[in-house]
């Protein structure tokens, strides 16, 4: 009886199998064609985009003009730089920073804990606007507007509940045995955590590393606040100025110039994805 | 088992709670207090207490209640069309026996591609002049259309919002389709239970937790949208149309240089995020969740 059912479900299989990818090519066609699209623009005059932006490049009308532009007009690796100095700075903060606070909240028991690690987890709830007036006015005051660790200290306090969560989760999972051998032998706090916990809890380390370095670098809001001197701005901050002094005038432009943008993110997601999409999935599910 | 030697807790906690502290809850709490004062400069030197009047003001301001409206609509939308294609796409792929992976890597990411960039991406194909649609539909002899005209605006900015995240629903739906024991299809087989009252019976009553968590997600992320609608129609383009609570703050507080009724309109955002989640989650809990 049951055999009969299984064979009536795969024969009424076969022939949806071409449908559902059918679909599903569409909608994957939605996410790579326009990136195709810009990527293939971005090597053409912007004269030939204004005809004709659908057809391939070929030796003789691809140009590297655009890319010129990008690096000599608009100083792009400046912003790379920029965006690098800040990016990796909150990444190696928020690894470091969070690391410790997730280490004590998994391992240690003591007065106020729970209510520490709940408002450790809601400041996941604030939006940037909730916050940026008065942040923006205490960094008036330090001094330390139109600079890079302006947007560094911000952005690292940010994507700290993010880092906690996973952390946590994951060094709560770890087994305790090997950290109670380090006591027995007269190991620091210290050196347990740099020797055993870091090492063990590598994986849910590189997630939160990839998740910050993406939402610092993405990250336009708090670059337009902070930064307001262009050579300050890291990429995204230089990309949102290109759209509005070049949006409607050089297409070749504007297409390199997110060509650029993409391109380093595009690197770390298919050398990582598996990474990233594990992680995520971690965060998001458990809420 | 826990550790003796309480002493390096604080010490290891310190930096974490000096910048959260320091940085999202102090700010958010002076946020609230200046949302009773008008503030005449971004360093917040001058300021006067005018108790609820950044309030009164709200409901006066045409504007607020288009960038409200134009919220609102987006949140809902980004529900639906979120966490639902999100959900139909991985049932989908959840079907099909290749694939899977290159479905995987292709569908999640736009989502980490900067929204300025895909906001960029989009100003090209919207373009009136030369861009992609507009190059389209002349060379199938059509008349060019103004993509972002005071009618269809909204909608054109809600399309790349929306796009972008689809992929991040379908991976955490996939996931939880993925970890549901296949021992439960194969009993609901024998019982007669098959192909598409699998999915009815089986796959979306065991997924509710992920989908509200989905759908939680997708509000909260829709009430902070700021970058792409930023990009697309910078100040709310054409004429305010286009306002989002949270552009319309920024444009309040940093061009309009107020940032008194700026920190009550952040305020109002905070709000409506706590009120839409905790009405979701109310309204989407059965009696056998454990809960989001």
């Amino acid at each position: 009886m049951d055999d009969v059912v299984l064979k009536k479900n795969r024969r009424k299989f076969q022939p949806s199998q071409l449908v559902l990818h059918v679909i599903l090519l569409l909608w994957a066609s939605t996410t790579i064609y326009p990136l195709v699209w810009v990527f293939n623009n971005s090597f053409k005059d912007k004269d030939i985009i204004l005809v004709d932006s659908f057809s391939l490049i070929n030796s003789s009308t691809s140009t590297l003009a655009n890319y010129v532009t990008a690096f000599t007009k608009m100083n792009i690796g400046r912003s790379y730089a920029n965006s690098l100095i800040i990016s990796g700075s909150v990444v190696v903060l928020v690894m470091f920073f969070g690391g410790l606070a997730a280490y004590i909240i998994a391992r240690y028991d003591f007065f106020g804990k729970k209510v520490i690690h709940a408002s450790l987890i809601a400041a996941l709830l604030f939006p940037a606007f909730a916050t940026i007036v008065p942040v923006f006015m205490i960094l008036m005051r330090l001094d330390l507007v139109n600079k890079h660790i302006g947007v560094i200290i911000p952005q690292t306090a940010g994507n700290l509940a993010f880092a906690i969560i996973i952390l946590v989760g994951f060094m709560s999972s770890i087994p305790i045995e090997l950290e109670e051998s380090a006591v027995v032998e007269g190991c620091s706090p210290w050196q347990i955590f740099s020797r055993i916990v870091v090492p063990v809890s590598k994986p849910s380390f590189s997630t939160v590393a990839i998740f910050t370095f993406l939402w610092s670098y993405n990250d336009l809001f708090l670059q337009m606040v902070i930064l307001r001197k262009r050579e300050t701005f890291p990429i995204s901050a230089l990309l949102n100025e290109i759209s509005s002094q070049y949006g409607g005038t050089d297409f070749g432009l504007m297409a390199a110039a997110v060509t650029l943008v993409i391109i380093p993110v595009l690197i770390v997601y298919l050398l990582m994805q598996q990474n990233i999409i594990k992680g995520l999935t971690a965060g998001a599910v458990k809420g | 088992m826990m550790y003796k030697d309480k002493k390096i807790v604080w010490i290891f906690l310190a930096p974490t709670l000096i910048l959260v502290v320091g940085f999202l809850y102090y700010p958010f709490v002076l946020s609230i207090y200046n949302s009773f004062f008008n503030v005449k400069d971004l360093g917040g030197i001058s300021k006067t207490y005018i108790g609820l009047g950044n309030y009164r003001e709200m409901f006066r301001d045409r504007a607020i209640w288009t960038s409200l409206k134009n919220t609102l609509i987006l949140t809902v939308a980004a529900v639906v069309f979120q966490a639902g294609l999100g959900l139909v796409l991985a049932l989908l792929v959840d079907s099909v026996r290749r694939g899977q992976q290159f479905y995987r890597t292709v569908f999640f990411f736009p989502i980490v591609i900067s929204a300025t960039a895909i906001g960029l991406m989009f100003n090209l194909m919207y373009s009136y002049d030369y861009g992609m649609f507009n190059q389209l539909l002349m060379k199938m002899g059509k008349d060019k259309v103004l993509w972002l005209d005071e009618a269809k605006a909204m909608l054109m900015v809600s399309v790349p919002v929306i796009w972008q995240y689809v992929g991040f629903y379908f991976v955490i739906i996939l996931t939880g389709i993925t970890g549901i024991p296949k021992e439960i299809y194969e009993s609901a087989a024998i019982d007669g239970v098959t192909g598409f009252k699998q999915v009815f019976y089986i796959t979306i009553p065991l997924l509710s937790g992920v989908i509200k968590s989905c759908m939680i997600l997708a509000i909260t992320g829709a009430l902070k949208v700021f970058d792409l609608p930023w990009v697309i129609a910078n100040k709310g383009a054409p004429s305010g149309k286009t306002y989002l609570l949270g552009t319309y703050q920024y444009n309040v507080v940093f061009n309009a240089a107020r940032p008194g009724y700026g920190s009550a309109i952040a305020v109002l955002i905070v709000l409506l995020g706590v009120i839409i989640s905790v009405a979701v989650n109310t309204l989407l809990t059965t009696e056998d969740d454990d809960g989001y």
